[in-house]
């Protein structure tokens, strides 16, 4: 594996003055740093990488990186990913999004883009809170906790993006934290290699806000949440419901075969040209 | 009835916008169902396959404009169609469109509204809302056609501006227009020019994606040909990358404004008749324009010196016609199936030489013949 280094000088963007909009201590260069350490290894050309985002901290990440990159509207990422991918099909379409971002402001387009199945692997780093715009609660922050917005307690529930991604029909569905960078890794390559719509939903830390929120002291306290919190897919099969109450399953939820939207529309397409 | 030669087609609206933009190379086509804009999708989703592009149908119109301008920068002509409620949805992208530069075709086929409104009724109400409806200051190019044939017509114009500006281009036409059968002659394809977004005559490692190479328009490579760049909604400076510098910013906004117009003498697209000696000039556009030219002609031959003018550009307004107009006129009236929209532009650039008056419908039907002749001659001196 390349040193970090040479994967810095690869792959970042030196015409690009930094340093970057995070906070120290959030989880979204811990993603980046294994999207481009998988990358590498897959060995696309980066000619052939289109990265698109939506608005929000995991907005601004294309803007690093030494690929085709496209920062979109709030939560529309994947709409604008679903037409690069079908007017060039040979480009690698990734997209990045928040939680807010892909599942409050953009949920209608992620069930769409996950029952069309247009192949495009998709990110959302989820830090269960708005962090740009100052902590506000999101579709994934938990019910009853204090922030911005719910000064009083969040007086909704959260939903499992996961759940509702798998139930719309994606191809591929798997969660992982910033903390098991190894898992991380696998999920990032399996994702980037299904033929289909594949969903990884990355669980990271918000040192800033949601840390604040949910009583983690530090970025390390936040990890370590993540660390001694989750929970294979495998172990989590094994007991019951109750026990997995507070707990982040990790691991591939849903790998299935499904014919993708442009394989289903070439073949029309090749048909009625003769 | 005449009978058709064979050169000649029976067309609606919808199906003769579908033929102009195939002619003008659209390849890509994203839209979600709306009354009276329909059949643009319907019959985009039945050629675009065996043109070798790409339909889909997607599930709202922002989602429709997001995939177009993806389309868009991935190098297909691409464009969509909808009506008064999807075209409110759409003004999020068409402000992304404006900013980040992609070219890309809006049809809005006009509706009575505001909301549901008059579903489906013809108005010509979103002329205002196709300038400004997109938050913040930008140009933008909007077209009128009055018949089948120039939807035809102007659905090429439309491509042609937006690949040449890199600019988002609407065509505002009626649901008269949408839906009217005219018999037309087909363009040959050897007979229209065709223009194409400029591309870069240098290698990527020099390549200035927000650059301003002279012409006020940076030449646009499609994704994924080895000119890896950034494109974003924020200001951003000639590599694309997000600034808030004062020396960047300004300077963006500006040259989005002028490399459309630094060419508003080539913008002035209209068609006049008896203009020269005309007391009384009827400015008019779209389906309201048919109307004004039967009572023009009407009016003519009771020995009215009334004159006709249709405008084919509502955006940007075209200054220089209509001041012209207004100077060589006693009055001028603007009849429009809305409050008073073009109406108020007239009068914005009207130097108080000329009296201005307002025809305004607003009960979902047609403006007619003989309601503008009988204005006309009330107008009479």
């Amino acid at each position: 594996m390349k040193e970090t280094a040479e994967l810095v000088h690869i792959y970042l963007r030196s015409s690009k003055k930094f340093p970057h909009i995070w906070c120290a201590g959030c989880g979204i260069g811990i993603f980046m740093n294994a999207l481009l350490r998988v990358i590498d290894r897959i060995g696309y050309s980066k000619d052939d990488v289109v990265l698109v985002s939506g608005i929000g901290c995991s907005g601004r990440l294309p803007v690093y990186v030494d690929f085709n990159t496209l920062h979109t509207t709030h939560g529309r990422a994947l709409t604008f990913a679903t037409g690069i991918k079908l007017a060039k099909p040979h480009l690698k379409v990734i997209t990045v999004m928040g939680d807010g971002d892909a599942i409050a402001i953009g949920g209608n387009h992620l069930i769409h883009a996950a029952r069309r199945n247009v192949e495009i692997a998709s990110f959302v780093i989820n830090n269960y809170v708005y962090g740009m715009t100052g902590g506000q609660y999101s579709p994934t922050t938990p019910h009853g906790v204090k922030t911005t917005s719910s000064p009083y307690g969040n007086p909704e529930h959260d939903f499992d993006i996961c759940r509702v991604v798998e139930a719309a029909g994606a191809a591929f569905v798997a969660r992982s934290t910033v903390y098991h960078t190894r898992l991380l890794d696998r999920l990032i390559s399996k994702a980037l290699k299904k033929k289909g719509f594949a969903l990884v939903e990355v669980v990271s830390q918000c040192p800033t806000y949601s840390g604040r929120w949910l009583d983690l002291d530090s970025p390390v306290e936040m990890m370590k949440w993540q660390k001694e919190n989750s929970i294979t897919m495998e172990k989590a099969r094994r007991i019951s419901k109750d026990e997995l109450t507070g707990k982040i399953v990790i691991g591939v939820l849903a790998d299935r075969e499904v014919q993708t939207y442009h394989e289903r529309y070439q073949q029309v397409s090749e048909k009625l040209k003769v | 009835m005449r009978k058709l030669t064979q050169e000649q087609v029976l067309l609606q609206g919808n199906e003769a916008c579908v033929k102009g933009a195939l002619m003008a190379g659209c390849r890509f086509f994203a839209g979600y169902p709306i009354t009276p804009a329909t059949e643009v999708m319907e019959i985009m989703a039945q050629e675009l396959p065996k043109a070798g592009g790409v339909f889909i149908q997607m599930e709202d119109e922002i989602a429709s404009l997001g995939a177009v301008i993806g389309a868009s920068l991935a190098g297909a002509k691409s464009m969509t169609a909808t009506s008064g409620p999807g075209f409110s949805l759409m003004q999020e992208h068409i402000g992304f469109a404006c900013m980040a530069e992609v070219p890309c075709v809006i049809v809005d086929v006009m509706r009575a509204g505001p909301s549901t409104g008059l579903p489906t009724q013809p108005s010509q109400a979103d002329v205002m809302q196709a300038r400004w409806g997109t938050h913040g200051d930008h140009p933008i190019i909007a077209l009128a056609p009055a018949s089948v044939y120039e939807f035809l017509e102007l659905t090429i114009q439309a491509f042609n501006l937006s690949e040449r500006y890199r600019t988002p281009v609407i065509i505002l036409v009626d649901e008269v227009i949408a839906h009217l059968r005219e018999g037309i002659i087909l363009p040959a394809l050897g007979d229209i020019e065709i223009e194409e977004r400029p591309q870069p005559k240098v290698p990527p490692e020099w390549y200035l994606p927000y650059g301003d190479p002279g012409s006020g328009v940076p030449p646009m490579p499609p994704f994924g040909e080895g000119y890896r760049y950034h494109v974003t909604g924020l200001y951003h400076d000639v590599r694309g990358y997000p600034t808030t510098r004062i020396d960047e910013v300004e300077p963006l906004i500006r040259r989005l404004f002028s490399k459309i117009s630094k060419d508003f003498e080539r913008l002035q697209w209209f068609d006049s008749f008896h203009t020269d000696d005309a007391t009384i000039t009827v400015i008019s556009y779209g389906c309201v324009a048919r109307a004004a030219f039967q009572a023009v002609k009407e009016a003519r031959e009771q020995g009215l010196k009334v004159g006709f003018v249709k405008l084919k550009i509502l955006w940007p307004f075209m200054r220089r016609t209509i001041t012209k107009i207004l100077a060589n006129s006693q009055k001028v009236l603007v009849p429009e199936m809305n409050i008073g929209q073009i109406s108020r532009e007239v009068k914005r650039v009207n130097k108080g030489e000329c009296e201005v008056a307002t025809l305004n419908k607003v009960d979902g039907t047609p403006i007619t013949p003989p309601e503008i002749l009988k204005m006309l001659e009330e107008m009479q001196p």
